[in-house]
């Protein structure tokens, strides 16, 4: 069966969606995530969306509801990649992700994440990310 | 007896010279000023060569200028009008030059005709012909004038939204006129492109340039700030004059989510603050020693 990878990257786990959504695919993944949100007892998951072209408000929720499921169990969210077609038309869409923390690419993700868990590591204090 | 097809046709024909030269004598006078040498001889070769395809188009097409025959001398009309009105020529004085064709022409139909029938029924047939031709004119005229302003519309839209690189991962948009669905959407989509380019992580919209906020233009602001976010930039709009900022306030609309600044200078202070940097006065000159951004 086809699955999403989740990617654990020190404290952190990666999400790398390549492939188009549909409901079986995202239920997997929002089940193999929590579980892996527990085992590895991880703080954030970074969810990088910078290859998807097309985004409908069923992703969008998805997004929403994994974010919701992962503080749930203590772990921040930050959505990073997202393309300049796909934020517009998630904001014609009128669905602008309330909660979720978005980031440009996956470095800057890791520096939100770092900074909002208190892990400051290279000095940087500078607040690269934006709360929605 | 000739057909009726060809009553035009023959009256061309025969006196094409004399009717060219009554034609562009009645042109030169309604135009209501003088003509240049040049022009003169513009209106000529024009005339000359509309006489001509109209004489050959009537032998075979009749009185329709929907026929094939015809489309010769629409084309050529279509033509003349579009380089009319990019000439800049007033929409009267292009559409005279198909209508003062009638006075010359009706003169000489008079001559020829014997009864008083077949005078109405030819007048009748040439002024619906000429009514025709000259609509068609006109659509093409107007038609030219509307490309004109559609391509002006595109160039203002590429013209005026240009974004700025202020610092490091800071981002300038100042935007300049008033902000409608179409230029947000160029806006949104250009300021996004930077903002991926740079990779900067605050943007500073300016509306000093946008001379009044309503509602609908408070809400592309929002839709463009929020479609900033969820690339993972922080906006600040600056920029806001007193009045605007009355505005915004009496129309109930809700700015609280933003960072708003009054001036560009301010926003460009926090942004430098939030990205870890700051600005320092290197000499002390009197006054403050130095102002911490």
């Amino acid at each position: 069966m086809e699955r999403i990878p989740i990617l654990k990257m020190g404290q952190f786990l990666l999400v790398t969606i390549q492939v188009d959504m549909h409901d079986r695919l995202a239920l997997t993944l929002q089940d193999d995530l929590t579980e892996q949100i527990v085992k590895s007892r991880a703080h954030g998951v970074l969810i990088d969306i910078s290859a998807l072209e097309m985004v409908d408000s069923f992703i969008g929720r998805m997004l929403s509801n994994i974010a919701n499921m992962a503080r749930l169990l203590d772990a921040q969210t930050v959505v990073v990649g997202m393309q300049p077609s796909v934020a517009i038309t998630l904001v014609e869409l009128g669905l602008p992700m309330k909660g979720i923390r978005t980031a440009l690419d996956v470095e800057k993700g890791m520096q939100t994440l770092r900074m909002y868990l208190g892990m400051n590591d290279h000095g940087q204090d500078g607040d690269g990310s934006a709360e929605i | 007896m000739l057909d009726t097809g060809n009553r035009l046709h023959e009256i061309i024909r025969k006196d094409e010279e004399g009717l060219l030269k009554d034609w562009i004598a009645l042109q030169a006078n309604t135009s209501g000023r003088r003509m240049t040498a040049v022009e003169e001889k513009q209106l000529q070769t024009n005339a000359g060569e509309f006489l001509a395809m109209m004489r050959q188009a009537s032998q075979e097409g009749g009185y329709d200028i929907s026929k094939p025959e015809w489309s010769g001398v629409r084309d050529f009309l279509t033509q003349l009008s579009a380089a009319r009105a990019r000439a800049g020529s007033t929409p009267v004085e292009t559409a005279m030059f198909v209508f003062s064709l009638k006075e010359p022409l009706f003169n000489r139909l008079r001559r020829e005709s014997k009864d008083a029938e077949t005078l109405a029924d030819e007048s009748w047939k040439a002024t619906l012909l000429l009514d025709r031709l000259g609509l068609l004119t006109m659509e093409a005229f107007q038609k030219s004038r509307e490309e004109v302003i559609a391509r002006q519309q595109q160039e203002l839209l590429e013209l005026s939204t240009p974004v700025v690189r202020l610092w490091d991962n800071i981002l300038a948009l100042p935007l300049i006129g008033t902000l409608d669905s179409a230029r947000t959407q160029v806006v949104m989509q250009n300021l996004l492109e930077a903002i991926v380019q740079t990779r900067s992580d605050i943007a500073v919209i300016d509306i000093t340039g946008v001379p009044t906020v309503d509602t609908l233009v408070a809400q592309h602001l929002l839709k463009t700030v929020a479609a900033a976010r969820l690339m993972g930039a922080d906006c600040i709009i600056s920029g806001i004059r007193p009045q605007i900022a009355q505005t915004i306030i009496h129309l109930g609309v809700n700015l609280e989510d933003v960072t708003t600044k009054a001036t560009l200078a301010d926003a460009f202070a926090v942004a430098l603050k939030r990205t870890g940097y700051g600005v320092f006065r290197l000499k002390n000159s009197g006054g403050n020693a130095s102002q911490e951004a």
